[in-house]
């Protein structure tokens, strides 16, 4: 093929041929190449790769030692184990659904130390097999529910996060928690693409009020579906709030901080008119683009299985929870 | 310079294996899990920049013609416009089914509601009116209205990409590269409207 500039087209004769490759060649100046642009970086190549798998062998998982509480067992049927850890926004590892698993299984969790402070009497530096050890794991079914109206249905294994805060006695000082994903660029591509390419800042940041913190129903996870976490669902430990949309719930966390004053929260940042700090799941309140009065069930179905359900208010917690926030307008602290 | 017969059916069946292999690549992407463990949002995303990308092919068409002096390839225009709303229409088979289980008056709801889905609705309207009238009879029937309503292709050019950077959870650089491009077909058009007509007299 000559190699002919398009700009300065010529008398002599194209070919159809060159046409259509020089048309080829000018879509992929332009970075609009069809298939290209919509696959993930890690995913280019010939054409032939594309679905071959080239992420690294799946992280290990070992099995956990835990109780079952009857309270924590609703009869809900349970979201395929597949779809639980095949089906996530992080975005530490890219922006789509499949991209964590594909991009985290290198993570490096262990050894891994969270720094409880703050507030607290006692701020400690523990491993994560510390908290293992130390509190009783429960596996509970809950309802999982993303601001994106999608939902699940997940068995944890963890432990409540308000034990370990006795553990760490907070001060009379302290109104809040404070959490921090871990920031690692080398280990996290997604931080290495910064703000541009994931719109939203790292590390990622979440926060309770200290009252949600120490509600019995507020988990630290340690593992899902008997084994411990997979990278992709935040290992080797993730916060998990059933009655607040699913970006509350912080992944990998390193740091634990008790606070006088509301931390700042990485949605809430990135676009505060749409994600608020409370972030409870509430039918009543739509995001600004989409409807939260009904969700789509990731459910054990095919592509064309369908099922939408009406959401519940506080993701059906509400007798536990709604509590928490008599008097309060809830329209406002969204 | 003209094309001749042999080479324009040769530049069609080129556009129709494009449009064919990519809707290839999404079945055996879904079935081979590439979009996750569940693939309806992706598989939704992935139809509606599919139309953007052909969307944007019909209009690189006419600087295509114009560069390398081949009018011919104008008559490409409708083939691959085409394809463009037969990937729209995918786009928003796929949301209704998909993502809404043909619960239709929540579709309705949203697209009164929602102003990003308003202008995708726009622009889906605004294909379909220009794919019935793609053809010669309407072409005759409609005369010089014809083409006033097939420039109702840069008003979805304007609004298509919009929709999707409105839709997105989080701004990010794919969606904003989508409406450089777009913005970089119409201001060449723009461009030459205002300069090089001028010029030309």
């Amino acid at each position: 093929m000559r190699n002919r500039s398009w700009q300065q087209p010529t008398e002599q004769e194209v070919t159809p041929e060159s046409l259509f490759y020089s048309r080829r060649r000018v879509l992929k100046a332009l970075g609009i190449s069809a298939a290209a642009l919509s696959l993930a970086p890690s995913a280019s190549g010939a054409l032939w790769d594309l679905f071959a798998d080239t992420s690294s062998p799946p992280a290990r998982r070992d099995p956990l030692n835990y109780q079952k509480p009857a309270a924590y067992r609703p009869d809900l049927p349970w979201t395929p184990e597949e779809k639980v850890i095949g089906y996530n926004n992080y975005y530490e590892f890219g922006l789509d659904k499949a991209a964590p698993k594909a991009n985290a299984q290198g993570l490096q969790t262990s050894p891994w130390q969270v720094v409880i402070d703050g507030e607290v009497a006692k701020p400690m530096t523990l491993d994560v097999d510390e908290l293992r050890k130390r509190f009783t794991l429960e596996e509970r079914i809950y309802r999982f529910r993303c601001v994106e109206a999608w939902s699940m249905v997940i068995p944890w294994i963890g432990f409540e996060l308000g034990a370990l805060l006795k553990w760490v006695q907070p001060t009379s000082r302290a109104r809040y928690v404070a959490f921090q994903t871990l920031y690692d660029p080398k280990q996290m591509p997604g931080q290495a693409d910064g703000q541009f390419g994931s719109g939203i800042q790292f590390p990622y940041v979440e926060g309770l009020r200290l009252d949600e913190a120490m509600h019995p129903l507020s988990l630290l996870a340690v593992g899902v579906y008997g084994k411990t976490l997979p990278p992709q669902n935040g290992a080797p430990l993730r916060l998990v709030v059933p009655w607040k949309y699913g970006f509350k719930s912080i992944k990998s966390i390193v740091r634990i901080r008790l606070l006088e004053k509301q931390p700042p929260t990485t949605w809430n940042l990135a676009a505060p008119d749409e994600y608020g700090f409370y972030a409870n799941v509430n039918p009543q309140v739509d995001h600004p683009r989409w409807s939260q009065a009904s969700e789509r069930v990731i459910s054990s179905g095919g592509l064309l299985d369908v099922t939408r359900q009406p959401t519940l208010p506080f993701n059906g917690y509400a007798d536990a929870v709604a509590g928490l926030y008599a008097g309060m307008d809830l329209r406002r602290s969204f | 310079m003209g094309l001749t017969p042999k080479a324009m059916s040769v530049l069609k069946i080129g556009i129709h294996l494009l449009g064919g292999a990519l809707l290839g690549w999404l079945i055996l992407a879904v079935q081979q899990d590439y979009f996750g463990a569940d693939a309806a949002k992706e598989l939704i995303k992935y139809c509606g920049r599919t139309a953007l990308e052909f969307l944007f092919l019909t209009l690189l068409i006419s600087p295509l013609a114009r560069w390398t002096r081949t009018p011919a390839l104008i008559r490409l225009r409708r083939l691959v416009g085409l394809w463009c709303f037969f990937w729209a229409c995918l786009h928003l088979l796929a949301f209704a089914a998909l993502e809404l289980g043909w619960d239709l008056s929540l579709l309705l709801e949203e697209v009164v509601k929602r102003p990003y889905m308003l202008l995708g609705s726009l622009s889906w309207l605004l294909l379909l009116a220009l794919a019935v009238t793609s053809n010669r009879w309407s072409q005759q029937r409609l005369g010089r209205g014809w083409a006033s309503l097939h420039r109702a292709v840069y008003v979805v050019a304007v609004l298509a990409p919009i929709h999707y950077l409105w839709s997105v959870k989080a701004i990010t650089i794919k969606p904003v590269l989508y409406l450089a491009v777009a913005a970089l077909l119409l201001l060449w058009r723009l461009y030459r409207h205002i300069n090089g007509e001028a010029r030309s007299r």
